[in-house]
């Protein structure tokens, strides 16, 4: 059927958008109700199928703001939201479903004029097509699910093609990559977020040279690290203009790095620095990350640990404490499939702490461990049972994507 | 000549290193370890002679991108070659596969040659990516060979190569159920996992070669779990025939 944009929706489109919102709304609400899940995923499904274009049309109506990167999406987004609730609140994804269905229910189920989507790397080509952002943010880009991305190289392309689209990047000028990729945007806000893995950038994205890898990163050809805009100071995020925003809410200079990506977008979508900066720092508990639950005889500390780069920032978060650590490893879904990659991260920080592991790939890790040096005091079948063997006191636990929303749930049940 | 301390040299780790591939250096120097065999390891940067002193070589996988780096480096010096010519152990892992075999297919396509390690053709595997675990029978003693592989290239073996195993579940070379390929003490293979965390009996065939003969065994529970868990893990038929045996 044929229909001309006149500014408003025509009404046969219009009566199937309808129809198609209250079905989705009835499946996420099945799913919520007798699943447990939060719908989001189900109603976007049930959207795309009974009115196939109507997010692009639906997103036209708001400020879309885009998060991705391959760590810190959900941290930075929710930061974002929080600071661009100063003004007015946002809707957002703060479940976490970051692929087309979760994407296109925030969307068509959003009342407030500004959305602002945490997308998964791989579809944020298509997040940007389909939404038409007013401006993405870029965190960092490395290897991750390495079965489904299996060339970070070629994400960095996707992205650049993409985002010669988009008006405004804020972007990570220590990560080559993403300074490559978002090269093509009509403007870049830079932010000096640092760059806690470097080994899938040690070559120049634009030629293929060995970059001089320094505190500022360049090539030969050219190619280096912007002049950041935005840059970090120990507890603090210092802004274009020379002043100095504090953040002290969530551990470990990774969650600094998130704020400081945050706090240069809002800033860009209006909002004052400091009033920005407060309302982000309230932000304390993720999709349950960072949360501290007490279960029986523990307080538990949840960290989501799920690629080499985000097992260093987790470990760096608990380093330097005597607290036993049970850590949850499984390889399924977005975890990755390949354990390969335990070996990219050095677990000798652990050495002398108390640790056990669960989940369904305990034993590789257990294995990781044991050349690492680290002494393993048990594995276990699922956290629950994990914890029974862990003495009384605080525990850090540290755990991949599945593995994490599994202990979350058991645990949330178990407080 | 028996070795005071067992060299291993993990050539451009930080280029060749994308699927935890270091994970064999770590593995090797364990078990020489737990024997009381002192080791050396050292980790060659790109732009760093590759000391031709080792006793063993491990050359990981790596991005397309980062094998053409990779190449121009070790095109640019002949510290690998020379060490393996005068009978230094090496394990090449996926694109290090690629790197020691005679050609292999570059990133645009072209045809180059690679070291010629290995009497080894590398081509593009038809079809989609292989990417999974993979459980083949080794050639050198028949145990199960273990590994996780995630590549588009092949391996086409010429008369100087042996495989160094054969396919139950996966794709291997992509030609004949073969997996990886053998000659004298170089080791080609597309398994990571890593390959030598999870076939022990490989990792002490190259600690043997090194040291000069025969090492005692060494039992290592957890590591045996492993291995049971990720047979037990595959499907098929001719997989759990391979248990059995």
């Amino acid at each position: 059927m044929a229909t001309t944009w006149t500014g408003h929706t025509p009404a046969p489109a219009h009566l199937r958008l309808t129809a198609a919102l209250a079905l989705g709304r009835l499946a996420a609400w099945l799913s919520r109700a007798v699943l447990g899940r939060s719908g989001g995923v189900i109603g976007g499904r049930v959207l795309a199928a009974v009115a196939p274009d109507a997010t692009s049309r639906l997103a036209r109506h708001h400020r879309v703001v885009l998060v991705s990167g391959t760590n810190g999406k959900s941290t930075s987004t929710a930061m974002l939201a929080a600071a661009l609730g100063v003004q007015r609140r946002p809707a957002t994804n703060a479940d976490g479903a970051n692929t087309p269905a979760g994407l296109c229910w925030t969307v068509a189920t959003a009342s407030a004029p500004d959305v602002v989507l945490e997308v998964d790397e791989a579809w944020l080509p298509w997040a940007v097509r389909t939404f038409d952002p007013v401006a993405v943010v870029l965190l960092n880009l490395a290897r991750d699910q390495l079965h489904r991305n299996p060339e970070v190289s070629r994400l960095a392309q996707r992205w650049r093609d993409a985002l010669s689209a988009v008006p405004l990047v804020v972007a990570n000028a220590d990560d080559p990559w993403v300074v490559w990729a978002a090269g093509t945007a009509e403007r870049q806000v830079w932010v000096a977020a640092g760059q806690e893995w470097d080994e899938d950038s040690l070559m120049c994205p634009a030629c293929g040279d060995l970059l001089d890898r320094g505190a500022a990163w360049s090539c030969r050809c050219g190619t280096a690290r912007p002049t950041p805009d935005w840059v970090l100071r120990p507890g603090a995020i210092v802004a274009p203009n020379g002043d100095a925003v504090r953040y002290a809410t969530l551990p470990g200079n990774s969650n600094l790095a998130n704020a400081a990506m945050a706090l240069a977008a809002a800033v860009e979508l209006g909002i004052p620095p400091v009033a920005a900066g407060r309302s982000l720092a309230g932000v304390r508990v993720v999709a349950g990350r960072y949360a501290t639950t007490r279960v029986g005889n523990h307080e538990i500390r949840l960290v989501l640990a799920k690629n080499p780069a985000s097992w260093r920032s987790a470990l760096d978060m608990i380093g330097g404490d005597s607290a036993a650590v049970l850590l949850a490893f499984n390889a399924e879904g977005a975890d990755g499939r390949d354990t390969s990659w335990l070996y990219d991260v050095d677990f000798s920080v652990l050495r002398g702490r108390s640790v056990v592991v669960c989940g369904s790939r305990a034993t590789d890790l257990a294995v990781r461990l044991e050349m690492a040096g680290v002494e393993v005091a048990g594995q276990y079948a699922d956290e629950r049972t994990a914890l029974h063997a862990i003495r009384p006191g605080t525990v850090d636990l540290l755990a991949t994507y599945t593995a994490f929303q599994h202990a979350r749930r058991a645990l949330t049940r178990a407080a | 000549m028996r070795p005071e301390r067992v060299g291993i040299v993990v050539v451009y780790p930080r280029l060749l290193g994308l699927y935890g591939d270091r994970g064999n250096g770590i593995a090797v120097q364990h078990r020489a370890e737990a024997r009381g065999i002192p080791t050396s390891l050292v980790e060659v940067e790109p732009g760093d002679p590759i000391p031709e002193q080792g006793d063993l070589y491990l050359v990981g996988g790596g991005e397309d991108r980062s094998m053409t780096a990779a190449a121009r480096l070790l095109d640019a010096q002949a510290g690998l070659r020379r060490a393996v010519e005068a009978g230094a152990g090496c394990l090449a892992v996926c694109a290090g596969l690629q790197l020691l075999a005679r050609e292999y297919v570059g990133h645009d396509g072209s045809v180059r040659p690679g070291l010629g390690l290995l009497d080894v053709t590398c081509g593009r595997l038809p079809g989609p990516r292989a990417v999974g675990e993979v459980v083949a029978r080794s050639e050198i003693d028949g145990s199960a060979l273990l590994g996780f592989e995630n590549h588009q290239g092949d391996a086409v073996l010429g008369p100087l190569a042996r495989p160094l195993g054969v396919v139950a579940v996966g794709r291997g070379n992509g030609h004949d159920r073969l997996e990886g390929a053998r000659q004298g003490r170089v080791i080609g293979t597309y398994l990571h996992g890593p390959v030598l965390v999870r076939n022990p009996a490989l990792a002490d065939w190259l600690l043997a070669q090194a040291v000069g003969h025969d090492l005692a065994p060494l039992a290592d529970a957890r590591v045996e779990r492993l291995r049971r868990e990720r047979l037990r893990a595959a499907p098929t038929l001719r997989a759990r025939r391979l248990r059995r045996g």
